[in-house]
């Protein structure tokens, strides 16, 4: 169970880091700098990339756990 | 051959070829028809929500709002986006894993209280009413749009359009389930994608000498050495209107907008439900990066197709001779899209913002008698073809799109209304003992009637059916975020608190936005309130979310923890393995 306990904790700091550069992209460069690329174009590429990032750290995680699905 | 016929071949077409893929993959039990067998590999998962998603408005309108809003069309783009990572990140996996059909169970599940044989499950019947309602709102105005386009462009009457558009989502939706849905709007999604950005191309390669809209969005305008953006700024200023770049709504307001069309992505019924439908945990998270790439290569070139427009539009028709507009202006205008009014008599089209403080000074300075050019917005996208003088079939081939875009989304929201009526209503509430089969004919009975309703809704549209798309983002932002979010990563909140939260923040919202928009609602003289601390209705369900994220929290610390059974089922969907297959256990 204690690795379990570790393994929910790892993701959500994988969470925290790719939620805080989606804060980042839209309300900081989007929003507070009023950065038209950012709002038009800009965040939008860094959404898909955060997904993906996303999809590779959690694979290998629950690989590292043995968690993950056969 | 004539555009009429070129419309009618490829409508034709492309319709034959959504039956024909719901024959093929019909379904056969309820499995099939609430989770398509829940064997949908994530890429053609990833094709079919990004049609489920984007809807006639995301085709037609969206290009042609950002040409208006310039800067402030951003709220539509980043919040219609980062919603998926939302829903990639925090919900869309935890859901799979949990492993029924639809958010009501989860919901029902989650928070059965300590008797989960209860005759009535609270929690349920209010995700019941919530996912109802937000769906039949955004059906309705589906329906509507299947409407238009057979009207505009078949010259058929709107009645007859929607009663095909009936016809056609009642064949595959009726008879496919969820199975034939996703196969049906895989095809769409390639016919939607293929009719927005071949126009696009084009037209970039006209106005900035570059292939790709990205780009050309960055380029040069019509290689006078000026950038485009700088032009387009120019133009604006230049006619009253605002910098194309700065926009004028107030921070706050795109702030809070821009987090309700997050939020409220994330919380739609129908887009979650498509991830019940892949065969594993990565799936579901692999499956959310592909929908949206999918949805991005729309959504990247909208504001570019936007810009150019705007420029394009501003070029050929401001300070232009009545005589010298060219054909695609007096086609509109035939059509009623474009109305024109030679006000001062001079000849010549005055295209300015007649409400700013500048452009009446510079009405003033130069004897314009008021703005003389007011476009259709959706006419944006439509008009593409033409202003890019591309053939005819190029023009048959956006209305196929846009009638794609309508129908996939119509028919992704008709599956949850009939599965919330046939498994959470009938099935999980009041019938529990009836049988997979008569399960599976009371979801197509309620499906047949969904579509009908919707339909009927449509064609008599109570006016203000745009204004109530404002509701249905703000509901699910301010109803069933919370509530899914904290189900999974708080253990401690319990059904006390997600029952008096979800209520909470569905009351506080419907109550702002039916008095903001109370002249549209109830045809009252003036806005019983304008905004709410400078916040307008579209981002009001923000608000709303945050409430209910308060009162959830608060009332579950007050009442006693979720018992064993429930910590436990969270424990559960946090660990991928053991996913299976979809299935109500």
């Amino acid at each position: 169970m204690k690795d379990l306990k570790q393994y929910w904790k790892t993701n959500l700091t994988y969470l925290s880091i790719l939620l805080a550069i989606w804060f980042f992209v839209s309300y900081g460069l989007g929003i507070m700098a009023k950065s038209f690329w950012w709002a038009q174009q800009g965040s939008i590429y860094v959404f898909v990339a955060l997904i993906f990032v996303y999809v590779y750290l959690m694979n290998r995680l629950d690989k590292k756990y043995d968690v993950d699905e056969k | 051959m004539d555009q009429q016929i070129w419309t009618l071949v490829m409508v034709g077409l492309t319709f034959a070829i959504y039956i024909g893929i719901a024959i093929w993959s019909r379904a056969s039990s309820t499995k099939d028809f609430y989770v398509a067998g829940g064997g949908v590999s994530p890429l053609a998962n990833g094709m079919a929500t990004a049609a489920d998603w984007m809807s006639a408005a995301s085709f037609l309108s969206m290009a042609g709002l950002i040409a208006f809003l310039g800067y402030d069309g951003g709220v539509y783009l980043m919040g219609w986006t980062g919603g998926y990572v939302l829903l990639a990140l925090l919900l869309a996996p935890y859901l799979r894993k949990f492993g029924q059909y639809t958010v009501p169970d989860f919901i029902g599940t989650r928070y059965s209280g300590k008797n989960p044989n209860a005759q009535v499950n609270v929690a349920r019947l209010v995700a019941i009413i919530c996912a109802l309602f937000v769906s039949f709102t955004y059906v309705v105005g589906q329906m509507k749009g299947v409407g238009v386009a057979f009207s505009r462009f078949l010259e058929v009457p709107f009645e007859t359009g929607v009663l095909i558009g009936i016809a056609i989502v009642f064949f595959y939706a009726v008879l496919g389930g969820m199975k034939g849905i996703t196969y049906t709007q895989v095809a769409q999604y390639c016919v939607l994608i293929f009719a927005f950005t071949v126009p696009a191309i084009f037209i970039s390669l006209q106005i900035t000498g570059n292939p790709v809209p990205q780009l050309g969005l960055l380029g040069e305008f019509k290689g006078e050495g000026v950038s485009l953006l700088t032009k387009l700024n120019q133009l604006n200023t230049e006619l009253g209107f605002t910098e194309y770049t700065s926009g004028k709504k107030e921070m706050i307001d795109v702030a809070f907008i821009t987090a309700a069309l997050m939020l409220g992505t994330a919380g739609l019924p129908h887009v979650i439900v498509r991830f019940f439908t892949v065969p594993k945990v990565s799936d579901a998270r692999k499956s959310a990066g592909y929908a949206l790439v999918f949805i991005a290569i729309l959504y990247t070139t909208a504001p570019a197709v936007a810009a150019f427009a705007r420029a394009n539009m501003i070029d050929s028709v401001s300070g232009v001779a009545y005589d010298d507009a060219p054909a695609w202006v007096t086609n509109w205008n035939k059509a009623g899209l474009i109305k024109m009014e030679d006000k001062n008599g001079d000849g010549i089209i005055q295209y300015y913002d007649d409400k700013s403080e500048a452009g009446i000074a510079l009405a003033a300075e130069k004897g314009w008698k008021g703005n003389e050019f007011s476009p259709d917005r959706d006419i944006m996208v439509l008009a593409n073809p033409e202003i890019a003088q591309l053939p005819a079939w190029v023009v048959a081939l956006v209305v196929a799109g846009g009638l794609a875009a309508a129908l996939s989304t119509a028919a992704g929201l008709l599956l949850v209304i009939s599965t919330s009526i046939s498994h959470d209503l009938l099935k999980k509430t009041f019938m529990p003992n009836i049988s997979d089969k008569q399960e599976l004919m009371y979801a197509r009975i309620a499906a047949a009637v969904a579509v009908v309703g919707a339909g009927l809704a449509g064609m008599n549209p109570p006016g203000f059916v745009a204004e109530v798309v404002a509701f249905a983002f703000g509901l699910a932002a301010s109803s069933f975020f919370p509530a899914i979010l904290l189900g999974i990563f708080d253990k401690r909140t319990n059904t006390p608190g997600a029952v008096t939260g979800m209520i909470t923040g569905l009351v506080f919202t419907t109550a702002m936005i039916c008095m903001m928009r109370s002249v549209q609602l109830f045809g009252t003289d003036a806005p019983i309130i304008k905004d709410f601390f400078g916040i307008s209705a579209q981002g009001i369900g923000t608000v709303g979310m945050f409430l209910n994220l308060i009162v959830t929290i608060a009332v579950s610390r007050m009442t006693p923890a979720p018992s064993q059974e429930i910590q436990n089922i969270v424990e559960e969907i946090r660990i991928p393995r053991g996913a299976g297959e979809a299935q109500a256990h």
